[in-house]
């Protein structure tokens, strides 16, 4: 995963609630193979119209917005679906951080593991924010300080720090999990005494039909 | 010995955390982990690095965002025949046991799960799908995954977690005759909003949830991720315990009798100390419907539109604005005056045994004004619903019976809700899209949307019920 320290590049304000990840990437293009790249298909229903071509008023349409490295949004950001596509999409389009007020709880998770920030302000400061950016179009986010500035506007945001610590080196869990096999291998040989009905029946009887 | 009081939250925690790191970060053991469809790019990640999976015993997989509803017959869009042909594939590529297709025990797979008893109490469960909660019905912890973590308990069966902070929803006195469990989940979320419970395990407690039967909580827990809560769960009770017995993948013999033993210890001690706390009245929830298109914009049935410019907050009011005119209605409309162009009975929320009754049982004798769409939670509930008439009843109305899976839920079979047109549904989420593009969604009850259909528009449930009492 590529680490993320410092960004400076263009910024887009997207001043909406509940960008829910249907938005982020509609499901009927969760069949979309990663190799074809998500990037065109990010917030497409809200960004073209059913005949295909773009709505020219949507913030990521303006040619301005071109290669967006930000993105500022309001609440709950990421809320529904657990599809991790709609990160794919954010990164593919080169968005490396994402701005709200919150985040939908799955979603952050996904972010950490594809080397996405979903950088937490809070609500007395995100207007300041949008405003910025839609002035400037920039901003400059330092993961190290946790900062994020945008023109004369300059505020903290917070993230998880273990979330954060992974960002910064580029980390994915896996490696590390390996690392703790012994730890693992004697939590099974101790669960297996604790709570020998958890192993499911291997030659299960015929189905049976539901309760009455 | 004095310990400290836990909830049943910290128990199930305790009984899965393999080890705590000085940071915070827990690496919990995974009970049982389901796959579907969708889970191809975690597989395709285990390809990438040469994996293999850790624990095919305990990985189960189920063809249900995909599959056709409309079946026997071929799959008519080969990039959806695809994404079901890749489970298979990739299931018998690592030894995973599969409910697909042809399977008489397939269905969706937070229906399957507790079926199959393959989801008993005191289990830590994942799947990725937000809607994994739903198995926190039985006392379970369980929760919704990206694809990475699915790639990661794939290799491990161990997942990385913070322990969320706890929060206590007590629904306290008896729900009236016609509201539901819909009606309770739908209520919370309205009063605690879409990410009111982000970072929360919710445990629901209080008499009315002491009541509800076992379908009647995994819709309550179903919904959890829809006020953004890690997972949600209900204490097992005498209700839970009949439910497991004697199904196929469930303990038997001694090795239930130490279940048994470990499940009783499992409710939340009397003193257990909850980071947060919110109660409802029971009696106070009515029908409840969606008019936005988040499902926190969840009304009663007898309320009106809600008026943007009477929202003291500005950014609310111009969010709801947009709502609103997405889903083509007017500040200070009557809901029940809201006509719709059809209806969908189906998903992991509500399309139980118990769910295809109450509609039916409004249905019968009756004709749906609108054209919709029956799709039971799985193939077993079908049959069961055939055996007791409830297919004829749905026919005779004019509904369609179809197979099962995730269907108009999600849309991404091909069963979806045109452009512009309304559905009313039990399903769980009324976003921008969900349906199909355009497609407009109100959220409701089983009852209530069969009620909707008899109608052709939203309508309260209750005189119907009392006319067919």
């Amino acid at each position: 995963m590529q680490p993320l320290v410092k960004l400076d590049g263009v910024a887009v304000a997207l001043p909406l609630d509940n960008v829910d990840t249907d938005q982020l990437l509609p499901a009927r293009f969760l069949k979309v193979p990663r190799s074809q790249g998500y990037g065109p298909l990010l917030l497409h229903d809200l960004r073209f119209g059913a005949d295909g071509q773009p709505h020219t008023g949507f913030p990521l349409n303006d040619p301005a917005c071109a290669g967006a490295q930000v993105l500022v949004a309001r609440r709950a950001f990421g809320v529904g679906s657990s599809r991790e596509a709609a990160v794919y999409a954010l990164v593919d389009f080169g968005i490396r951080c994402v701005v709200a007020t919150s985040f939908g709880d799955i979603f952050a998770g996904n972010a950490a593991n594809n080397g996405l920030l979903a950088a937490v302000v809070g609500e007395e400061e995100i207007e300041g924010l949008l405003a910025a950016v839609e002035k400037d179009g920039r901003a400059r986010v330092d993961l190290e300080a946790c900062t994020i500035s945008a023109g004369e506007n300059s505020l903290s945001f917070s993230i998880d720090p273990v979330r954060r610590i992974k960002l910064i080196n580029g980390w994915d869990d896996l490696q590390l999990t390996m690392s703790y096999k012994d730890a693992i291998d004697a939590f099974v040989a101790g669960d297996r005494l604790r709570r020998p009905w958890t192993q499911p029946g291997r030659d299960a009887p015929a189905p049976m039909p539901p309760a009455p | 010995m004095a310990r400290e009081p836990q909830t049943l939250f910290d128990k199930l925690w305790q009984q899965h955390e393999i080890v705590r790191r000085d940071d915070g970060q827990s690496l919990l053991w995974i009970d049982r982990h389901f796959v579907h469809e969708g889970s191809f790019h975690a597989f395709d990640q285990l390809r990438s690095r040469a994996g293999a999976v850790a624990r095919s015993d305990l990985t189960f997989g189920v063809a249900d965002h995909y599959v056709p509803t409309r079946r026997p017959g071929p799959i008519g869009d080969p990039a959806i025949a695809r994404m079901v042909d890749q489970l298979v594939a990739n299931s018998a590529a690592h030894g995973i046991t599969l409910f697909g297709l042809d399977d008489p025990r397939q269905g969706i797979v937070h229906v399957v799960g507790p079926e199959q008893g393959l989801t008993l109490p005191g289990l830590l469960i994942v799947c990725g799908d937000s809607h994994t909660a739903t198995h926190g019905a039985l006392g379970a912890f369980a929760f919704g995954i990206g694809a990475s973590e699915v790639a990661h308990v794939l290799m491990t069966q161990t997942l990385w977690q913070k322990k969320p902070k706890r929060m206590r929803v007590a629904i306290e006195g008896r729900l009236a005759p016609g509201a539901t469990a819909k009606d309770i989940i739908l209520s919370v979320i309205a009063r605690i909003g879409a990410n009111g419970a982000q970072g929360h395990a919710i445990e629901y407690a209080g008499r009315a949830i002491r009541s509800l039967s076992m379908e009647g909580r995994l819709t309550l827990c179903n919904m959890s991720i829809e006020c953004g809560a890690r997972c949600g769960m209900v204490a097992p009770d005498e209700t839970t315990f009949a439910y497991v017995r004697g199904r196929p993948f469930a303990p038997d013999g001694a090795n239930l009798d130490r279940a048994l033993e470990a499940w009783a210890q499992l409710p939340s001690d009397a003193d257990a100390a909850f980071d947060c706390e919110v109660t409802l009245d029971a009696a106070a929830i009515a029908p409840t419907v969606t008019w936005g298109t988040s499902p926190e914009d969840a009304l009663p049935i007898d309320a009106l539109v809600p008026d943007p410019a009477q929202q003291g907050d500005p950014v609310r009011g111009e969010s709801m604005r947009a709502a609103l005119d997405y889903m083509g209605l007017a500040p200070g409309q009557k809901l029940t005056d809201v006509r719709i162009d059809r209806v969908f009975i189906g998903s992991c929320t509500n399309a139980r045994i118990e769910d295809l009754r109450a509609a039916a049982s409004v249905l019968a004798g009756r004709k749906a004004k609108v054209p919709g769409v029956v799709s039971p939670g799985s193939s077993l509930v079908k049959s069961q619903a055939e055996q007791e008439g409830l297919d004829r009843i749905f026919r005779d109305a004019g509904l369609e019976w179809l197979a099962s899976g995730c269907s108009m839920c999600v849309g991404i079979n091909g069963d979806t809700v045109p452009a512009g047109e309304r559905c009313a549904s039990t399903t769980n989420r009324n976003f921008r899209g969900r349906q199909g593009r355009g497609a407009r969604t109100h959220l409701m009850s089983p009852a209530m949307v069969a009620a909707a259909a008899v109608t052709g528009h939203l309508t309260d449930v209750r005189p119907l019920l009392r006319e067919n009492a």
